[in-house]
């Protein structure tokens, strides 16, 4: 079967993309030859995939690699979490340094809203137990000193939880989610909160009450180069685009350096749509997989913790340190998960590349169609099998979900009374009215709104009518899954986001809904049928912005999938981000050794 | 006016009656639901047919239906692993699930077990319905799953399943019922509405006529369902400081929750087949069922209609903390109801509450509206799957797993199973059976003096329920408190059956044995000298005497006067201070004055 994706050009012509990756040649041509190479798709011209010299992984890839050696501890920020640690066990770095580097950064990035809070005194307090460990050299493990961020729906004992949200401003939990513990028994450095849409809903991280999360890449040189003000009279100020979401905060986090990995929660594409727009590897790893202990919920059959890193090797690391059974979470798998190393993908003649049809959804962008095509051949050249298939259902996922998602939303949040903890209004009129007025001023729009509309499908007499008919759909969309995965497919390759990021100021032009179901498009399925993805960086767009494409498991093949995803990371040598802010941060780095070396 | 009203309690066979009011422009003065003397008592003890109804009389069907929540006797709750005490500080048993602080998911602690589930796919697949067999086939999304429950609240509402006559669920589900409440703190509560654990069921209680122990009838209730829920908490109102407090150590613990159908028709039937329920429960353990201590809570739901006609808008009385006051808080609902109708009024499908001190139920302010529970799985617990004998998997470890037939196997008698051995057993009426088994520990108490005593079941049943029972109720002591051992008061009726003492002497020294000083029955009737003359020689001289001094006594018997030998029996008894066996006294003085 050829492999074609159809691609809509704008005179409406309909034409096929082959496009060939040519291994070998120069890195640093990929991203100059995808953009020169896109007027010419339609025309079917190959555009040349440059093999990269090595994988970010690898540790030479990147322009980093090369300061480093210039000086002890230089450049650290944009090393791997794999080699960062790698270093902090030779030494070269101590875990304090680290942890005073990334918070410098987080100041000096402050512009972008990725955290609401940062906890620097705990954070340098960890770092200094951990630098213990690593002078009596008993480091508890990769983690150890690894300076980390969590999206701020996760529970983290002492440390505010907000879900950006007046409902839980000020709420300190006694307790840590499952996911945090986890880490912080590893020894990782909890540096703040990240930021995100009120209560993880949205795909903007835009609408929480600490406002917009700010896309790093509109403030990279790659942007700056590109990008043409409309007109004279708009300043940079109004130049910045959004970074999706609702794990906005974390993939920025992660994309502008501050840390080297972050959680995320991904329950209709909150972790992989922001990591598209950030240049970020987004993983969603398969319900059941992961505790949701402690994340606030938004959906809880379909809620996943996600992480977010700089490259498919440090997502696999977190994988392995957070998956497994918890007894606080019932959902979670019985079976023991077993840490890997990502093994290098050689064997192609027994890999079989499904290209979903479905996913060529209206909106898509052309270039984003492009890439996607080229990223088929790149697999086809290879010597995998790639395969149209078809998920006739997946078009159904949006509106499904607004059902399913909304009548989760009206009962998960019915808890914040204002009795037990949160926000409480200081209506005394009656019980009722102190509720009410509570949930009025706590909530924002989109929340209220969602609540509002859940109920109406739980109502006695909706109830069959809506939240059942979505349940039943939901089972058909997840069982396009199984078909297509026992049809012999072993992942599905799809793009993340329909376009690249928007400007906040267009952005904000549509309401949440409006957007929600817009750019939840490509993702949501996944977490009706509960299926593994990741969102793997992939380019930069004609306006110099990221776009990443998707690949979507079988469930619990994370270690299939992400070996897929790593080998394709390898291929597309996606460009490091060129932040000002970082390059001066990464290089003063004898400034903080000085005082932090007597402590 | 208030001749009809005791129409309407004079109701017979389910059917009350009270006369229509018709064009009733200035109705009467409104009487109570129950003047003096009018009570409403249960009716349709009988079963009978409707009695015709005289012109202007229509009669009018009651329909009681209750749901009664029954607290599962356990150490904890169910799905998180607080502690279950009653009466502990405020607040001290209350895990972060328990107060619904934001992230947390029904679990329980190590100490918990897990029941294996299965559903393919992720969890959240599990709401799209039962899995078919060709996803089960699937290797590749079908997963065993472990659950999260307490085993115990599980195993207790599956032996009341089964005591009910119920079907047992091999997979039942949980959903979310949601409704604001201050002690309601996650907004919902975890219940089984769609598939709960067990269904279509039935008891079967007594009740006599007309509160005449001998006429016992039995009638039968259909049971719906049970559910597994959790418990909410409590709400303390502090009217003067106009604040509510909030006591969460309830929230969350394990309720058994009893559906039955509308199959009563007064406060009486309903009282019945609640004690029944109680009783089954204490005999199972699943719930000690104490009313007083919230452990049975019982809503009734009431509705009254006439004959032929479509059951009338119900309303649900809440606020029922005790058998007593559930009678007559439907009694007075059932009263309320057809004066409000026969008034020209509606009834508003509302919950209301009982106040005992007023006998009467008013409206509860906070439950006013019409409520929609919004239903919906919850997604944090897999179904819960249970097993038989068939459906058990070979290699399963039967501590992982909850085996039906296993519990069945090991059901104690029930209340009608051992009322009915008793009677066969020890030839007592049904009635005393019934006695027996109200009171906690009396059952076995009586097996114990009868297992020690020569005496025939039939007369310790009498010493029994007469003696020790009615000094129990007027000391307000419990069976177990009682001064009187079964070993005791079996030597005592030893003695009394060995002719030892006279009845009235037996009498004399159950009462020493209350005072409970430690004395046996043998020293008391030593001490107290009670015990009847043995020398045979020694009553024949004295009834010789008393016929030596009674001439005209004597003639009179002679004569034909039988009555008159009593007197010398009582004489006899008199000079012997009562230690002399009446009926040989008899016969000695029939022997004398018939020589």
């Amino acid at each position: 079967m050829g492999v074609g994706i159809k691609t809509r050009s704008g005179s409406g012509r309909v034409a096929t993309a082959r496009l060939s990756a040519q291994p070998g040649g120069p890195r640093s041509q990929w991203a100059a030859a995808f953009l020169a190479a896109l007027p010419i798709v339609p025309r079917g011209v190959a555009a040349r995939w440059r093999r990269a010299a090595a994988a970010p992984g690898e540790g030479e890839g990147r322009s980093a690699g090369v300061r480093r050696r210039r000086r002890a501890g230089g450049a650290m920020l944009r090393t791997s979490l794999r080699q960062v640690s790698a270093a902090l066990k030779d030494g070269r770095v101590t875990p304090t340094e680290l942890c005073q580097r990334c918070l410098a950064l987080i100041k000096t990035t402050k512009f972008l809203n990725a955290y609401i809070t940062v906890a620097e005194e705990t954070a340098l307090k960890q770092a200094e137990e951990s630098e213990k460990r690593y002078k009596r050299g008993q480091p508890l493990g990769i983690l150890d000193g690894i300076p980390i961020a969590v999206k701020d729906n996760f529970n983290t004992a002492g440390i505010e939880t907000t879900c950006a949200s007046n409902m839980l401003k000020g709420y300190i939990s006694p307790y840590n989610a499952t996911v945090v513990q986890k880490l912080l028994d590893q020894g990782a450095v909890l540096l703040g909160k990240t930021n995100l849409d009120e209560f993880a809903m949205g795909s903007g991280s835009t609408d929480g009450v600490f406002g917009p999360v700010r896309n790093p890449w509109s403030y990279s040189k790659q942007y700056k180069d590109k990008s043409v003000p409309k007109s004279h009279s708009e300043d940079e100020e109004s130049n910045w685009v959004i970074t999706g979401g609702s794990s906005g905060g974390s993939a920025a986090a992660v994309s502008s350096f501050t840390c080297f990995a972050a959680l995320g929660s991904d329950t209709g594409g909150s972790t992989r749509n922001p990591a598209a727009h950030c240049g970020v590897v987004g993983l969603k790893p398969t319900y059941g997989l992961i505790s949701r202990h402690g994340l606030i919920p938004l959906v809880n059959s379909m809620d996943v913790p996600g992480i977010l890193t700089r490259c498919v090797d440090d997502a696999a690391v977190l994988l392995g340190s957070l998956a497994g059974h918890d007894p606080k979470d019932s959902t979670t798998i019985q079976d023991d998960f077993k840490p890997f190393e990502i093994p290098n993908l050689t064997d192609f003649s027994k890999l079989s590349i499904g290209i979903p049809k479905e996913y060529h959804a209206p909106g898509l962008s052309s270039e984003i169609l492009a890439l996607w095509s080229k990223a088929a051949d790149l697999f086809k050249n290879a010597g995998a099998k790639v395969v149209e298939v078809s998920l006739p259902h997946t078009r159904y996922s949006i509106v499904c979900y607004h059902v399913l998602c909304t009548a989760e939303v009206a009962s998960n949040m019915a808890r914040f009374d204002g009795l037990e903890y949160g926000h409480r209004s200081d209506m005394k009129d009656s019980t009722e009215s102190m509720y009410a007025a509570t949930r009025r001023e706590g909530f924002n729009d989109v929340v209220r709104g969602r609540i509002l509309s859940g109920n109406y499908f739980l109502l006695k007499q909706n109830y069959e009518k809506y939240f059942v008919k979505a349940q039943k759909v939901r089972r058909l969309i997840a069982n396009d899954f199984v078909k297509v995965f026992r049809s012999g497919v072993d992942i599905l390759l799809t793009p993340t986001t329909l376009s690249d990021a928007a400007l906040y100021t267009e952005f904000i032009q549509e309401d949440n809904r409006t957007r929600s179901a817009q750019d939840d498009i490509l993702t949501q399925a996944a977490n009706m049928a509960g299926l593994p993805a990741i969102n793997v960086p992939t380019a930069l767009s004609e306006r110099g912005l990221p776009v990443g494409l998707q690949f979507i498991g079988r469930s619990f093949q994370e270690k299939q999938l992400l070996t897929v995803a790593k080998w394709f990371e390898k291929q597309v040598q996606f460009p490091v981000i060129q932040l000002e802010e970082v390059k001066r941060h990464d290089s003063g780095v004898f400034q903080h050794k000085k005082s932090a070396s007597f402590s | 006016m208030a001749a009809a009203v005791a129409m309407a309690a004079r109701g017979c066979g389910g059917v009350w009656r009270r006369a229509r009011q018709r064009g009733a422009g200035q109705p009467g003065p409104r009487l109570g639901p129950f003047p003096r003397g009018q009570r409403a008592v249960a009716c349709n003890a009988r079963g009978g047919a409707v009695p015709a109804g005289k012109s202007g009389l229509v009669p009018w069907v009651p329909v009681v239906g209750l749901e009664i929540h029954a607290q599962i006797s356990s150490n904890s709750k169910l799905f998180s692993g607080s502690q279950v005490q009653f009466a502990a500080p405020p607040n001290s048993l209350v895990s972060f699930f328990d107060a619904s602080l934001p992230g947390t998911l029904p679990m329980k602690s190590c100490a918990f077990f897990y029941i294996m589930c299965s559903f393919n796919g992720p969890a959240g697949n599990r709401l799209l319905g039962s899995c078919t067999v060709q996803n089960k086939m699937d290797k590749v999304l079908f997963l065993f799953q472990n659950a999260v429950l307490n085993r115990r609240c599980v195993e207790a509402a599956v032996m009341t399943g089964l005591a009910l006559n119920c079907s047992i669920n091999k997979k039942s589900l949980f959903d979310r019922k949601h409704y604001f409440y201050a002690d309601l703190p996650a907004g919902y509560q975890i219940t089984q509405q769609r598939v709960p654990i067990a269904v279509n069921g039935s008891l079967s209680y007594s009740l006599c006529i007309d509160n005449k122990m001998s006429q016992m009838v039995t009638k039968t209730v259909r049971i719906k369902q049970i559910q597994l829920e959790q418990d909410s908490g409590k709400s303390l109102h502090d009217d003067t400081r106009s604040q509510t407090l909030v006591d969460l150590n309830r929230a969350g613990v394990g309720l058994m929750e009893v559906v039955m159908e509308p199959d009563m028709c007064c406060g009486e039937e309903a009282a019945a087949a609640v004690r029944e329920l109680q009783l089954i429960l204490q005999t199972l353990g699943s719930s000690q069922a104490v009313m007083a201590e919230g452990q049975l809570r019982v809503d009734a739901n009431v509705s009254v209609h006439h004959p032929g006609e479509p059951y009338g808008v119900r309303t649900e009385v809440k606020n029922i903390n005790s058998i007593r006051f559930l009678a007559k808080a439907i009694d007075y609902e059932i009263q309320r109801q057809i004066e409000e109708l026969e008034n020209g009024g509606t009834i508003l499908n509302e919950t209301r509450a009982f106040d005992s001190k007023l006998g009467c139920t008013v409206p509860m302010r906070d439950k006013e509206g019409k409520q929609d529970y919004r239903f919906m799985p919850e997604p944090n617990l897999p179904p819960l799957i249970l097993y038989d004998a068939k459906s058990l998997p070979a290699n399963m470890n039967h501590q992982q797993v909850i085996n039906i037939d296993w519990i069945h196997e090991r059901l104690p008698d029930l209340p009608s199973v051992k009322r009915k051995k008793l009677v066969e057993q020890y030839g007592i009426l049904p009635e005393h059976s019934f006695t027996l088994l109200n009171e906690d520990g009396l059952a076995e108490f009586f097996e114990s003096v009868v297992k020690q005593t020569q005496m025939k079941p039939k007369k310790v049943i009498g010493w029994i329920l007469k003696d020790l029972l009615s000094y129990l109720k007027q000391h307000s002591l419990t069976v177990k408190e009682s001064p009187v051992s079964s070993f005791l008061l079996a030597d005592l009726l030893n003695l009394l059956e060995k002719k030892e003492i006279s009845s009235p002497a037996a009498k004399q020294v159950f009462m020493e044995l209350w005072k409970g000083e430690g004395k046996t029955p043998l020293e008391i009737v030593k001490e107290q000298k009670l015990g009847l003359l043995q020398d045979q020689k020694e009553l024949e001289q004295i009834c010789q005497a008393v016929i030596d001094g009674q001439e005209n006594e004597v003639m009179a018997i002679k004569a034909g006067n039988q009555k008159v030998l009593n007197k010398l029996i009582g004489l006899v008894q008199k000079k012997t201070e009562g230690r002399s066996n009446p009926v040989l006294v008899k016969q000695l003085l029939e022997k004398k004055l018939s020589e």
